[in-house]
């Protein structure tokens, strides 16, 4: 009972601190299910980069997380937990504004969270890349993934799963990550 | 609804509101397909193009307060367009449809990887496929902030908050305490 209103208090927060979308609260989800779960780091990595292959959007693995600690119910838990407070509040927010029109304080919100948001995302990227990024071998296919992606129109879930091929047959003939 | 029958002129205020099932179909769809990101790109398809849902000074409206509220962009864009349309329960059947397959997806491949997280083939896959997402991961930052890395302002706030996240390690919700005032006042309107 007490690791299931751990779950919901951690998830709602995180629902409710997730400014310019979920991947900015990636860095402290990690260390949150350290602390409190003990998930560890590589668990985390693996866990979200599964979730990177799902279709709709992309932190649904957090329901992997619930369900890690907690089982269906832990999972149900984390599904409520993370999108029911930032969907509350964004429905209050949305039906008021339709009522006052757009001010310059709306455009000045977005304008000032943005870039922390992408403060945020840059945190989350050292955060995976300290668990994902090890050796000569991960190194290669990150880079490689991040050239492919950044300049090309190539689906990313054909590049993971490639990489998941390809890394796999490279760990193991030549013993390094 | 609105009683105008003009023949010319239809808008998206014309078009009758569409049952909770169409909403949830609609959205479920979008759950199903987008492998690999991009849904606010079909969100607006579905919206504009193919439904005429919303109009598109509309679709950009709702999609500003999507990007501005906490929470996912999309689910937020599923939310907003569902409660126009149909109220809550219009909220409701378009978010749950977004996001059950995904969900569905997730819960499944992520049981089979905690049965079998420590079976050496499932962790050698594993190391090419984190690998990867954090290629995935990087590149979207990259995107994201491609404006943002001319402006100088958004850079030290870029930099600040990247510092006080991974260096100085405070805790999410001190970063946004210290950053999102400051931030705010660098970019209040101009009178």
């Amino acid at each position: 009972m007490t690791v299931l209103i751990q779950l919901a208090l951690t998830f709602g927060m995180l629902s409710l601190l997730a400014v310019g979308g979920g991947t900015a609260v990636l860095p402290e989800m990690q260390t949150v299910l350290l602390q409190q779960f003990q998930i560890a780091h590589t668990t985390f990595v693996h866990i979200y980069s599964i979730g990177q292959l799902a279709p709709g959007p992309n932190m649904l693995m957090v329901l992997v997380f619930g369900f890690h600690v907690a089982g269906m119910l832990g999972a149900s838990v984390v599904l409520v937990a993370f999108f029911l407070p930032s969907s509350v509040l964004c429905l209050m927010v949305g039906r008021i504004w339709h009522k006052i029109g757009e001010s310059p304080w709306r455009r000045a919100v977005q304008n000032a969270l943005e870039p922390i948001s992408i403060g945020l995302m840059a945190s989350g990227v050292y955060a995976v890349a300290k668990a994902a990024v090890i050796g000569p071998v991960s190194i290669s296919l990150a880079a490689f993934s991040l050239v492919v992606i950044m300049f090309t129109k190539f689906n990313p879930v054909y590049m993971i799963l490639g990489a998941g091929a390809v890394g796999a047959v490279l760990i193991q003939y030549t013993g390094w990550h | 609804m609105s009683s105008n029958h003009s023949v010319d002129g239809v808008t998206a205020e014309d078009v009758a509101p569409p049952t909770l099932w169409a909403l949830f179909i609609e959205f479920l769809v979008i759950g199903a397909v987008s492998f690999g990101g991009g849904i606010i790109a079909y969100e607006r398809i579905l919206l504009i193009d193919k439904r005429k849902w919303l109009s598109p000074d509309e679709f950009m409206a709702t999609l500003a307060i999507s990007q501005t509220m906490p929470g996912l962009n999309s689910v937020n864009m599923a939310l907003l367009a569902g409660d126009k349309l149909r109220g809550i329960a219009g909220a409701v059947a378009a978010t749950l449809g977004l996001i059950l397959p995904g969900a569905a997806f997730v819960l499944i491949v992520g049981i089979i990887y905690s049965e079998g997280a420590d079976h050496p083939l499932a962790n050698l896959l594993l190391a090419g496929v984190a690998a990867a997402a954090t290629g995935l991961l990087a590149s979207i930052t990259f995107k994201i902030g491609a404006n943002h890395f001319r402006h100088l302002k958004s850079v030290l706030i870029i930099a600040a908050t990247f510092v006080l996240m991974s260096v100085v390690k405070l805790s999410l919700i001190w970063v946004l305490v210290v950053m999102a005032p400051i931030a705010l006042y660098l970019y209040r309107p101009k009178p």
